[in-house]
């Protein structure tokens, strides 16, 4: 670095740039170093240790010949679209009543926020329980006189996934529900006083009014909510194990079964770069819209 | 992974406490009741030397256990000794060169002549060096029947699988579970090999998973046998438990009336004060003429260690596995059969004593484990799954599925 009379682009706010190094070196080493090694060695047929014998794309054409893979992709397309849509409606539905400036609203807060204080295992479990016919939910509506009762969502095949995505929505839910809280009170209270002056109903004001307005409330709960669909992986482990048969596999659980169970890491990092692709073919465009072309206000 | 975090963090203190005595941490996946009473047997022997047995059960089965073992080894953190089945999957630890060769002791104790079968020390060796200690057979081949489920039913208790099947409506009639099965796949796949080599014979099992003739996998030998897989998953409908232990309870409570699981079924038996042929009954081969039996079972493998007080240690428990005595107080414990040929078992059971018949007879066969890489059992054990599910999976889809993976088996 030579000397200059101006002080230096490099050197100006010089302890926030030494701070932001160790992270910088974790997202340069581990992240995107652990990438492309990954990508790399998907090309080879790497059985229990990693080796650079390359085989070119079989182990992707294996991957896609695969029945469990396809029906792995089937499972998180589903559980993606309807958790994404009902976490959003459910949380936003319940934020709206909640701000309606009801007694009791911390309890009910509370309430509501609880089951997110529980990892997926335990949510797996009890949710498991729960949809168990012998002793939940059919056995209890049996004992009240329904004999013909039936609700075993995890064990047919057909429905396996809703049984899944009721618990993901039980412990997931409350967290929404408190983030749209957040950005409901984030609102001008004038606002609302605007729109009652001007006789709008109120369903319309939070629709055409309310909801651009909380926009960026909106794009963080999305990737949340997003993220959590991608890595889906404990919940299946607790409350399915990926059954009946294979008919609630997911990828990420497709990946760990082959690179530690099957002994066959190449396999399991084939998969996990198709998950890294499908993710960026969502992210990046969107990234695009969001953050380039417009200048940082 | 919190669990492997969990396993490090209590590995690094155990460490940082050490005795006199040389600790040593064994990681296992024997958590079943019968099982951990035989493991107690290993480390009570253990501990008469001056040692000290740290015992790392991983519960869950193994396929949840041997991906936490290899990530130890393999990352530089590894235990005293270790469980594996048999076979290959620690093939690669091996050819790593991150497993310490046992040559010494095995010659200092005679194991060469000793081992019985042969195959079981084979199994052990690669490049003409010993890496591991078989500590018991255990044979996949068995029907377990609830002899109260068929009186319940007012049927006499089948001798063979044929006529187990025919039973299947009645028992249905009375109200009884006709074939417990766990969900984990596994578990079906570990029935469907059965039938293989009970109603296929030695020569089919040899030819699907020895030679790997994807040509015999689709032809009408195997079609016989997806039958009666078919007719299996019939009678395993609304057997809605995961572990195999749960599955054998229902046996062992009458709720269902046959399991076929291996050998260490019989030590959930034992635990809950059951006798062979009055209360449950076992039929070697499901019941067909001239079993086989497979030479499957568990070996200790002894990772590469730092520490000479800790290799010397190793050396130590290799030595008190194979001792004639803790062969026998944990083999009767867990209801598997000695790798050595020259024990008393005269306080062996009469299903034992079944088993122990066939293996002299050398009616041995390599299990799957040893003959097929844990790749082709987890593409297998899919489908199996699947197939059992499933009914709209027709057995002749199946066999199409199945002879595909037979065919790119390694």
């Amino acid at each position: 670095m030579p000397e200059t009379q101006r002080p230096s682009q490099l050197l100006r706010n010089l302890n926030a740039k030494v701070a932001s190094v160790p992270m910088i070196l974790t997202a340069m080493f581990v992240f995107v170093g652990g990438t492309l090694w990954t990508v790399l060695y998907s090309f080879t047929d790497s059985k229990l240790l990693p080796r650079l014998h390359f085989v070119g794309l079989s182990q992707y054409d294996r991957l896609w010949s695969t029945a469990r893979w396809i029906v792995s992709i089937e499972n998180l397309a589903i559980y993606g679209v309807l958790s994404l849509v009902f976490s959003l409606v459910i949380g936003f539905v319940l934020a709206a009543l909640l701000d309606q400036k009801i007694r009791f609203e911390n309890v009910f807060r509370t309430i509501f926020l609880y089951p997110f204080a529980l990892s997926f295992i335990v949510t797996g479990l009890v949710w498991q329980w729960i949809l168990n016919p012998d002793f939940g939910v059919q056995h209890i509506i049996r004992g009240l006189g329904f004999s013909k009762f039936v609700f075993d969502p995890l064990y047919n095949q057909e429905i396996v996934i809703y049984g899944v995505l009721i618990a993901g929505l039980w412990q997931g839910t409350g967290l929404i529900m408190c983030l749209m809280l957040a950005g409901l009170r984030g609102i001008d209270e004038e606002i609302w006083k605007a729109a009652r002056v001007d006789g709008i109903p109120m369903w319309k004001t939070y629709i055409f009014i309310i909801i651009p307005m909380m926009r960026p409330v909106f794009i963080t709960t999305l990737v949340i909510i997003a993220s959590g669909i991608v890595k889906l992986y404990d919940l299946i482990v607790a409350q399915t194990g990926g059954g009946p048969g294979i008919s609630s596999e997911v990828p990420a659980k497709y990946v760990y079964d082959f690179m530690f169970r099957a002994q066959n890491l190449g396999q399991g990092f084939a998969a996990s770069t198709m998950m890294l692709l499908a993710v960026a073919i969502v992210i990046i465009p969107w990234a695009y819209l969001e953050f380039g072309g417009k200048k940082r206000g | 992974m919190k669990l492997m975090t969990a396993l490090l963090a209590a590995s690094a203190f155990c460490g940082a406490t050490i005795a006199n005595a040389t600790d040593l941490e064994v990681t296992h996946w024997w958590t079943s009741g019968g099982e951990s009473a035989a493991v107690k047997e290993f480390a009570k022997a253990f501990d008469a030397t001056g040692n000290h047995w740290v015992d790392g059960a991983i519960a869950g089965s193994g396929d949840t256990a041997r991906p936490i073992m290899v990530s130890r080894i393999t990352g530089g953190d590894p235990m005293g000794a270790t469980q594996f089945n048999h076979g290959r999957q620690a093939e690669e630890l091996v050819q790593a060169g991150l497993m310490r060769n046992l040559d010494d002791v095995a010659k200092a104790e005679h194991w060469a002549d000793v081992i019985n079968p042969k195959s079981l020390l084979e199994g052990c060796t690669y490049q003409g060096h010993i890496y591991c200690v078989p500590v018991n057979i255990h044979a996949w081949q068995w029907l377990w029947l609830s002899n109260a489920a068929f009186a319940k039913a007012n049927l006499p208790v089948p001798a063979n699988w044929e006529e187990f099947v025919a039973d299947g409506p009645a028992l249905r009639k009375a109200g009884i579970q006709p074939l417990a099965l766990g969900q984990q796949s596994w578990q079906v796949t570990g029935l469907f090999n059965n039938l293989i080599l009970a109603l296929g014979g030695k020569d089919l099992y040899l030819k699907i998973f020895q030679d790997k003739d994807a040509k015999v996998a689709a032809g009408p030998d195997m079609a016989k046998i997806f039958k009666a897989a078919d007719d299996a998953r019939q009678l395993a409908q609304g057997s809605n438990v995961q572990d195999w232990n749960q599955a054998t309870n229902m046996v062992i409570t009458a709720k269902a009336a046959a399991q076929s699981m291996g050998d260490w079924a019989q030590g959930e038996f034992q635990v809950a004060k059951q006798v062979a042929g009055k209360d449950y009954t076992c039929l070697p081969g499901l019941g067909e003429p001239n079993p086989y039996i497979t030479t499957g079972g568990d070996s200790i493998y002894f990772p590469k260690l730092s520490d000479p007080a800790k290799s010397a240690a190793q050396e130590v428990l290799a030595k008190v596995m194979l001792s004639p005595a803790t062969q026998v107080a944990f083999n009767l414990k867990k209801g598997s059969m000695p790798v050595r040929g020259d024990v008393d078992l005269s306080t062996a059971n009469d299903c034992m004593k079944k088993g122990l018949a066939i293996l002299k007879a050398g009616n041995v066969i390599k299990s799957t484990d040893e003959l097929i890489s844990p790749d082709t059992t987890t593409q297998i054990n899919d489908l199996m799954s699947q197939f059992f599910n499933d009914m709209s999976i027709t057995p002749d889809d199946a066999q199409k599925k199945f002879a595909a993976i037979i065919g790119t088996a390694n």
